[in-house]
């Protein structure tokens, strides 16, 4: 009867379960043992935090140089001995790096607009498709999600030769579209299958007593699927656009050799000068750059990691 | 729902887009490059057909070496990553006050573009000026700067710790939902019976996220082999070729010297292992549930 994947873990899940029956039967109040459960005494506590600590040291240290570096004046930067709190500090950087490479802005603005450009093109691609998956026993679904899939393993650096004659045949090269429709091919498999999970969970009485009142397939889909399902392609839509904005490097390096074109990742090359480096205005440009995907993260954090979560538990 | 024959069209004309796009994006080039790889194509357009010469032009040179390399620098990149990332899933998944905020925290590296995590990364590695070495010194663990990505060995390992870096948050949040949606009844039949928390952890946690653990090791097997950006970033293969895996060295021969036919003889190298893989990765991860039952 329902659609719903058996995940690895609920399998593994059911013999724990029958014997974990019987305990529970006899077992305190829930709410009293939920509560002692969580109960950490002052050492474990301690190390806890520590281990957290050491984590999130480990995941956050290249930010936190890379800050203290846009802080600190070139000449400051350039001496010994390290140090790691910015003597002589100040947000100066952030002022020149403006004036330095007078098209930062236009990266950024590029980046954007190619990651939203391909979010669209993978939406359109794979609201159908997901729904197609999630809905008709169609001969070859399996094989046909399986190769979808398999879509995955391949990076853009393998397909590259081909997809640089491919882009050449057909004028692409040097737009924008060199770097947004191979871009948006390498996201369409993980966005079919999150939004695949996602419909599976809409329940199929909708389309029934839809059919039932005579509405055409297509009408269902529109009228009664997309509205329900629209989180879920609001999860998918952040996620592609996220992967999109992060992603940005190959193809770009590759395909498109235009200043006018390029995203944020070639763009911040521009501070690579003949002699050194412009550290600080690098460092400060890449927080500039990172800002967008920051505010995105702060505000739908909870979406993020429950979209990705879900595609990921299910495989 | 009536009439299965229509159905199927119907799924198929929703099919049509992706399929299409994917056909022509990833199946046509992929297709392409098995072809390209018996030619001696490169910038010019006419090229001939040279049968098997590519492939014995690669492994007559240092090709083993390559793949042996690339195998190394993936082995220790993903088994690191899924060491930190469980032991951060263990840590995020306690139940102490400020959980929330360390999730999010947790996220940065693999949200923010890959490129600007490389280039601190990049600096932090600086001989002269950079974070670890001159932490090192001040500490007094080594005695002059150490210039990371100068050397063929530090390199080798100074791009699987950023490798490392950039894959780890996608691990630790995968295993911390593997964690979370195991029932709690199972925690609290186990403490009731009196069994501490490294037992349940043990006894319950471990064999219950295994199957999360298996099924991410292999997505980050992929991953890790088709590896780029990084290296590429941090030290273009070198110094000398010491961190130039397959992909690195299938992007110089056909980018870099304009050798398409002879990059595209790698690249298929490349795609063999990357199907290996993949038929592990369906193998393991068993037949794709596609709701048959339903």
């Amino acid at each position: 009867m329902t659609s719903e994947p058996m995940t690895a873990a609920q399998k593994v899940a059911h013999p724990a379960d029958d014997a974990a029956v019987a305990p529970i039967a006899k077992a305190k109040p829930v709410k009293a043992v939920r509560a002692m459960i969580d109960r950490y005494t002052w050492y474990e506590y301690a190390a806890i935090y520590a281990g957290i600590a050491l984590f999130l040291f480990f995941v956050l240290a290249p930010f936190i140089e890379g800050f203290m570096v846009s802080l600190k004046p070139l000449s400051r930067l350039f001496s010994s001995p390290y140090s790691f709190w910015p003597k002589e500090g100040s947000l100066t950087a952030y002022f020149t790096m403006w004036e330095s490479v007078p098209g930062f802005w236009r990266y950024i603005v590029n980046s954007l607009f190619i990651s939203t450009t391909a979010t669209v093109i993978v939406l359109i691609m794979v609201v159908p498709a997901a729904y197609a998956f999630a809905r008709f026993p169609f001969p070859g679904r399996g094989a046909l999600l399986g190769a979808f899939l398999a879509v995955n393993m391949f990076s853009g650096a393998v397909l590259l030769i081909p997809l640089f004659r491919l882009m050449r045949q057909m004028g692409l090269l040097n737009t924008y579209w060199a770097m947004i429709v191979p871009g948006a091919a390498f996201l369409i498999p993980s966005a079919i299958w999150l939004l695949r999970t996602y419909m599976m969970r809409i329940p199929r009485e909708l389309d029934e007593a839809a059919w039932v009142d005579g509405a055409s397939r297509l009408y269902t889909l529109r009228r009664v699927i997309l509205p329900i399902a629209m989180p879920g392609i609001a999860v998918v839509a952040i996620t592609t656009f996220i992967g999109a904005y992060a992603q940005q490097f190959i193809f770009a390096l590759t395909f498109n050799s235009k200043t006018e074109f390029m995203p944020l990742a070639i763009g911040l090359f521009a501070y690579f000068g003949r002699q050194e480096v412009v550290w600080n205005e690098l460092m400060a440009a890449s927080f500039v750059g990172i800002a967008p995907v920051l505010i995105l993260i702060v505000f739908l954090q909870r979406y993020l990691v429950a979209g990705l979560t879900a595609g990921a538990v299910k495989t | 729902m009536t009439g299965t024959r229509s159905a199927s069209i119907f799924a198929f004309a929703l099919l049509a887009p992706a399929l299409i796009y994917i056909i022509a994006i990833v199946a046509y080039p992929l297709v392409d490059t098995i072809n390209l790889s018996f030619t001696n194509a490169a910038l010019r357009p006419a090229y001939d057909w040279v049968g098997w010469a590519n492939y014995q032009k690669i492994f007559g040179a240092n090709f083993g070496e390559v793949i042996v390399r690339t195998f190394v620098w993936t082995f220790f990149s993903v088994s690191i990553k899924m060491i930190i990332g469980t032991c951060g899933a263990v840590l995020l998944n306690a139940a102490v006050p400020g959980r929330a905020l360390f999730r999010i925290l947790t996220m940065p590296p693999w949200v923010v573009p890959m490129a600007i995590g490389i280039f601190m990364w990049g600096w932090m590695y600086n001989g002269q000026f950079g974070m670890i070495s001159g932490l090192l010194q001040n500490f007094g663990i080594v005695d002059g700067p150490v210039a990371w990505l100068a050397y063929g060995n530090t390199a080798f390992w100074a791009t699987i710790v950023t490798d490392v870096w950039i894959g780890v948050p996608l691990v630790t949040i995968y295993l911390l939902a593997a964690m979370q949606s195991i029932p709690r009844d199972l925690y609290e039949a186990a403490w009731t019976d009196g069994a501490g928390r490294f037992y349940r952890f043990r006894r319950i946690t471990l064999p219950m996220i295994i199957p999360a653990m298996v099924t991410m090791s292999l997505l980050s097997l992929i991953a890790t082999f088709n590896s780029f950006d990084i290296i590429w970033i941090l030290t273009r293969g070198g110094p000398s070729g010491s961190t130039t895996t397959m992909i690195i060295d299938t992007y110089k021969t056909a980018i870099g010297s304009y050798k398409y036919g002879e990059g595209a003889a790698r690249a298929v190298m490349i795609c063999i292992f990357l199907s290996l893989f993949c038929l592990a990765y369906f193998r393991v991860v068993g037949k794709i549930n596609t709701g048959e039952r339903a």
